[in-house]
């Protein structure tokens, strides 16, 4: 434990001097040890810096001016060095779990993708929140984001950006259809608009994490939920895929098939925009990324201005017309790792990385919404996302994914029997689905 | 055959030695231990020692993240993996895809080597260099320079071969079993035939130049050239070629990765065991199917150097 005894925490070079000293005379060696000591004292009541490392998703740069930024608050407390994951979040995940099933203790912060947060929480891979720090880092945070950073009622990390997708519309569409988008809108409504306009429904059809998102969206609009009881033993996990809800999703993913474009089946966020983007989609549910992406594409010149003013928006589409949507929740906490060797510095980060300013620059530069209430009402994020006042809504209602340690198997066979989402049979995929997911877990069938 | 067409080492054994070792002999086969000893000790280090720790591990039922609940499970994952219709259907695209463009390659792979033997003395190098360079392509690069290719807003495929039937602007090339099987095909193909091609230039370099011409002076075509006099010649060296590229291909992992990640009933062999293993975290399932897989890539082995006698020791185009 080097950093653990205040004598090594001294300064490289001052350490070297004083083993020099050491072999000459003693005088000269105390004379090095005060120089050290004084030395250590200019660097706060730790002493010297305490490295350390930030795992974080790929984005726009905003984590990495996050991470200086904190490094300067923290007058040499602690220095934040950010390590990039891969793009996917599972691969991001299997990355972190494997390192920490190795004890890694160089991972210090993570940025974590809620769904995986369980998993993590229950190996022990993450270290516990102190009391304190759980009690101020939810304080004026929207509840999808506490919800995301809590396992077993507890808070296991610490919510930093949440998102949630929206519904996207070209205005001039649906006024030519002439649908209210003051009202809420359902999928069955949004499909009649695609069908008689000749136009089509961007969404997630590919067969990746952004088909749970989906399908989960639409089976707790529908009131209902794809686990119903969680279990630890996984024999005793209680699923709704059977259920009426779940019923109803599927009849909705199948009617929007059809209008899903030519390449539904293999359609993500991206491809979703291109589409919006182009005009071939009139509607589109996606991450509010969707808006700086525009505005950037219209700044360099790739994009014509009149595109990202024909956007329009609203709460994600509902499943059934009298109950309001729960539209998808997402965005990033963060993990202390349970090995590292500075978890009081890393929680102190943490803090630092989720403060409202830092969640307001994050929201405006990077286009990631903020987690705390608050930033919504910054008139400069009003001003760069006038849909922010939507995009809080919509975190308000938004339902998580599966809260269970076995997401990364409940999620890939979701995607397996739910893929392709025009060969969806209402009332039979469930029923598919659920027996492969159990059969799974029971270790009795591959994936 | 003529004497003339033999190998050195054929032509300079001692026609009469003793059937008993030689001291000698006994001495070089010594020295040759020493020298290959120490990579030899490597290779036991770096491939025996896993390979026995996934067998060791497959025996066991064990999560990555739940060491406490790791319990020995006997052969229980192989039933689950062999009564899975998911593992039979992986074999079933991986042993399509394997035929598939090894045939393609091997084909191409002559072609390719005839045009780089016969080609200019000063085109030569060029050439060969031209012919290489997909293979010196990584595996992911040259599987995203096909998806992109291929994708139906990023790829040109569509808008180019429009005309073609069967090709419209709108076709989700991955977005179907056939179309994305052919995708995953063509990439494979156009990345290892080089490999092929290379090993073939070296049997076609070996074919007795004296043959040739006998036969040019019979009246013999060239196509009865080829087939009677250039093919048999160098039948060791395409033996070793296919087996090579058999072996490859059987675990092709990087191009269905990218481009469906197993979507549409397209996963490997390969695939099954990296979701099982990195993705699960189930490391004794995992195991299991990796173990599976090389207990075949053992019996294609076994089944060319038995079945076509081919000898990896001696390349060359004599008989």
């Amino acid at each position: 434990m080097p950093d653990g005894a205040t004598g090594a925490r001294r300064g490289r070079t001052v350490t070297t001097r004083s083993a020099e000293h050491r072999r000459g005379r003693l005088a000269g060696a105390s004379a090095a040890a005060l120089l050290a000591s004084t030395l250590a004292a200019c660097g706060g009541d730790t002493g010297a810096s305490s490295q350390l490392t930030w795992y974080i998703n790929p984005d726009s740069g905003g984590q990495a001016e996050i991470a200086s930024r904190c490094t300067e608050a923290a007058g040499g407390a602690y220095t934040i060095e950010v390590a990039q994951l891969p793009r996917e979040s599972n691969a991001q995940r299997e990355q972190l779990i494997r390192r920490l099933a190795a004890e890694d203790d160089s991972i210090d912060l993570m940025s974590l993708d809620p769904p995986y947060i369980p998993e993590f929480a229950e190996a022990g891979f993450l270290a516990p929140v102190p009391e304190d720090v759980a009690q101020r880092v939810t304080e004026g945070v929207v509840e999808s984001a506490v919800q995301g950073s809590t396992w077993d009622d507890e808070l296991v990390a610490v919510p930093f950006w949440a998102n949630t997708q929206l519904l996207w519309y070209k205005k001039s569409v649906v006024e030519q259809a002439g649908l209210d988008m003051e009202q809420p809108v359902t999928w069955e409504q949004m499909v009649q608009v695609a069908e008689d306009q000749g136009t089509t429904i961007a969404a997630q059809g590919i067969r990746a994490e952004a088909l749970t998102v989906w399908l989960n969206a639409l089976v707790e609009s529908a009131g209902g939920s794809i686990i119903t009881e969680t279990a630890e033993n996984p024999e005793d996990i209680q699923l709704g895929l059977t259920e009426d809800p779940a019923v109803r999703a599927a009849e909705v993913m199948n009617a929007v098939a059809p209008v899903g474009g030519p390449a539904f089946s293999t359609a993500g966020e991206d491809a979703n925009v291109t589409d919006f983007e182009e005009g071939d989609a009139a509607f589109m549910v996606n991450w509010p990324f969707v808006w700086p992406r525009a505005l950037s594409a219209v700044e360099a010149g790739t994009l014509d201005a009149s595109v990202p003013e024909d956007y329009g928006w609203t709460l994600y589409p509902r499943v059934d017309e009298g109950e309001p949507s729960a539209p998808p929740y997402g965005g990033i906490n963060i993990g202390v790792g349970a090995f590292s060797r500075n978890v009081e510095a890393a929680y102190e980060a943490a803090e630092c990385i989720v403060s409202e300013e830092n969640q307001s620059y994050y929201f405006t530069t990077n286009g990631n919404p903020a987690s705390k209430a608050a930033v919504y009402d910054d008139p400069e994020v009003l001003e760069i996302f006038p849909m922010a006042p939507a995009i809080r809504e919509s975190l308000e209602l938004a339902a998580p994914r599966p809260q269970t340690v076995y997401y990364s198997e409940v999620s890939g066979a979701l995607q397996r029997v739910y893929h392709p989402a025009s060969a969806v049979v209402p009332g039979e995929t469930g029923a598919e689905a659920a027996d492969l997911i159990l059969a799974v877990l029971r270790g009795e069938q591959l994936l | 055959m003529t004497t003339t067409t033999l190998p050195p080492t054929e032509k300079t054994r001692p026609k009469s030695a003793p059937p008993s070792v030689s001291d000698r002999a006994r001495a070089e086969r010594r020295l040759g231990w020493m020298l290959a000893g120490p990579a030899f000790v490597i290779m036991l280090l770096v491939t025996a020692y896993p390979i026995l720790q996934a067998v060791y591990e497959s025996l066991f039922s064990y999560r990555l993240t739940d060491p406490a609940n790791r319990a020995f499970n006997g052969l229980g994952n192989y039933v689950v993996v062999l009564t899975d219709p998911i593992w039979w259907q992986s074999i079933g695209v991986t042993l399509l895809i394997t035929v598939v463009t090894v045939a393609v390659e091997l084909v191409l792979g002559f072609a390719l080597a005839m045009v780089m033997a016969k080609a200019l003395q000063s085109l030569r190098p060029i050439l060969r260099a031209a012919i290489l360079i997909p293979y010196a392509v990584i595996t992911v690069v040259s599987a995203f320079a096909w998806q992109f290719a291929f994708d139906i807003n990023t790829g040109f495929v569509n808008s180019w071969f429009a005309w073609l039937p069967g090709i419209a602007e709108t076709t989700d090339w991955f977005g179907g079993w056939g179309t994305s099987i052919l995708v995953i095909c063509l990439a494979e193909i156009w990345k290892t035939t080089p490999f092929i091609s290379l090993l073939l230039l070296a049997g076609l370099a070996q074919v007795p130049e004296v043959l040739q011409e006998a036969a040019k002076v019979d009246g013999a075509s060239w196509w009865q050239r080829l087939w009677r006099v250039t093919v048999p010649n160098m039948k060791a060296a395409i033996m070793v070629a296919l087996l090579f590229r058999t072996l490859d291909a059987f675990r092709v992992f990087d191009s269905i990765f990218i481009m469906t990640a197993g979507a549409n009933g397209t996963e490997s062999v390969s695939f099954l065991a990296y979701r099982q293993t990195i993705a699960r975290l189930e490391i004794g399932l995992g195991s299991a199917v990796s173990v599976l897989l090389f207990v075949a890539v053992v019996i294609i082995a076994f089944g060319f150097i038995k079945g076509f006698r081919v000898d990896l020791s001696q390349a060359r185009g004599d008989k």
